[in-house]
């Protein structure tokens, strides 16, 4: 009982969390944590063979399987707080609070009988009964997991596969295209700006700065612009602000290593 | 030990899950979500297992697992065939089946 409401509160907060934060990342995180206490409950009612599987098949396994999912389709996946349908969210909101009263209502008025306990069903260890039942009255429906299992990793194969409909473009073909686009459009033919130039700083994520001052978006990575790393106000009043702010500490600065010059000199 | 107390937090935990899937537009997110919901049902199973003092429930949550299991394979999988496609992995963008 100690696990369980040592447990529990910690779990639903989780759980909120997951429903809440912004990022893709941080839910999938918060749900391993709500496994992994899910999986300590399944211990604590007997079920040490559940206890395994919990960890190893959902944390181990999906849990990762979300994780590499959630890299590949990019960091910058983050939700839209953008309401396709008005009122969806409130709507959503007080319909599961409707929903949770009455489930926990339901609960609540039920009469249980006093609790068996998995003592004498577990008398020759937990696996081994649980192994008796599954080779014996469920073997069909054992079976057929093993047919569905297949058919899930076929159909991944078959949906995560994809033909190359277009030729890969070899490296003359992407120099005849850079040609073409300086001649069509003008398009500058050598390669990006680096970041940094003329600017203050020459960190990757700080833009260079053009002959008139502004600066360059082409410098700096699309990744990072994405990822909200860079300042999105990149009009030129913003950088002059920066510029003269920049300007402020760097002449105080100058002022007093010039008095500690001084000193010296003295 | 009360076995009221664990289907209390099964209910929570499932509701959470139910509302999480209508309010978020992340499809990763739903998706985890919708796991949330298989796991509370799976520990009300565990719950009457217990309670019942037979191990019925606990190879039914065990089936639920490999359930879940398939499903995220082919549910992520499409998720990234859709990503490939479309460049986002809302729900709202996927609003026709075709394009």
């Amino acid at each position: 009982m100690i696990a369980f409401w040592a447990l529990a509160p910690l779990m639903v907060l989780a759980a909120v969390g997951m429903v809440l934060v912004r990022k893709a990342v941080h839910s999938a995180l918060l749900l391993a944590f709500v496994m992994v206490c899910l999986a300590v409950l399944y211990a604590a009612q007997q079920a040490p063979f559940l206890f395994a599987v919990q960890i190893i098949v959902y944390t181990g396994a999906i849990l990762m399987l979300f994780l590499f999912v959630l890299m590949l389709v990019g960091v910058d996946a983050s939700d839209s707080v953008v309401e396709t349908i008005p009122g969806q969210r409130l709507a959503a909101t007080v319909l599961g609070l409707l929903f949770g009263l009455v489930l926990v209502l339901g609960v609540a008025q039920a009469t249980m009988s006093a609790s068996v306990g998995l003592g004498a069903a577990n008398r020759d260890g937990n696996v081994d009964a649980l192994a008796t039942l599954l080779f014996g009255p469920y073997v069909l429906a054992f079976e057929v997991t093993s047919a569905l299992l297949i058919t899930a990793a076929l159909g991944a194969m078959v949906l995560a596969h994809s033909e190359r409909l277009t030729p890969k473009p070899t490296q003359r073909d992407l120099a005849a295209q850079r040609i073409r686009d300086y001649a069509d459009h003008g398009k500058h033919l050598g390669p990006m700006p680096t970041p940094g130039v003329y600017a203050r700083h020459n960190a990757v994520d700080t833009p260079a700065l053009l002959p008139d001052g502004s600066p360059s978006s082409l410098s700096v990575s699309r990744s990072l612009q994405a990822r909200g790393t860079i300042p999105a106000d990149l009009s030129p009043a913003a950088v002059d602000r920066t510029a003269t702010a920049l300007d402020s500490t760097d002449s105080h600065q100058r002022s007093a290593a010039k008095h500690t010059d001084r000193g010296s000199g003295r | 030990m009360n076995t009221d107390h664990y289907l209390t937090l099964s209910a929570l935990l499932f509701t959470i899950g139910a509302v999480g899937v209508l309010v978020r537009r992340n499809a990763i997110v739903v998706f985890m979500c919708v796991e949330l919901m298989l796991n509370a049902s799976n520990l009300a199973l565990v719950s009457f297992s217990r309670a019942h003092g037979q191990l019925d429930g606990q190879v039914a949550a065990f089936f639920v697992m490999v359930v879940a299991a398939a499903e995220v394979v082919v549910g992520l999988a499409i998720i990234v065939a859709i990503f490939r496609s479309r460049r986002s992995a809302s729900v709202d963008d996927a609003s026709l089946l075709k394009y």
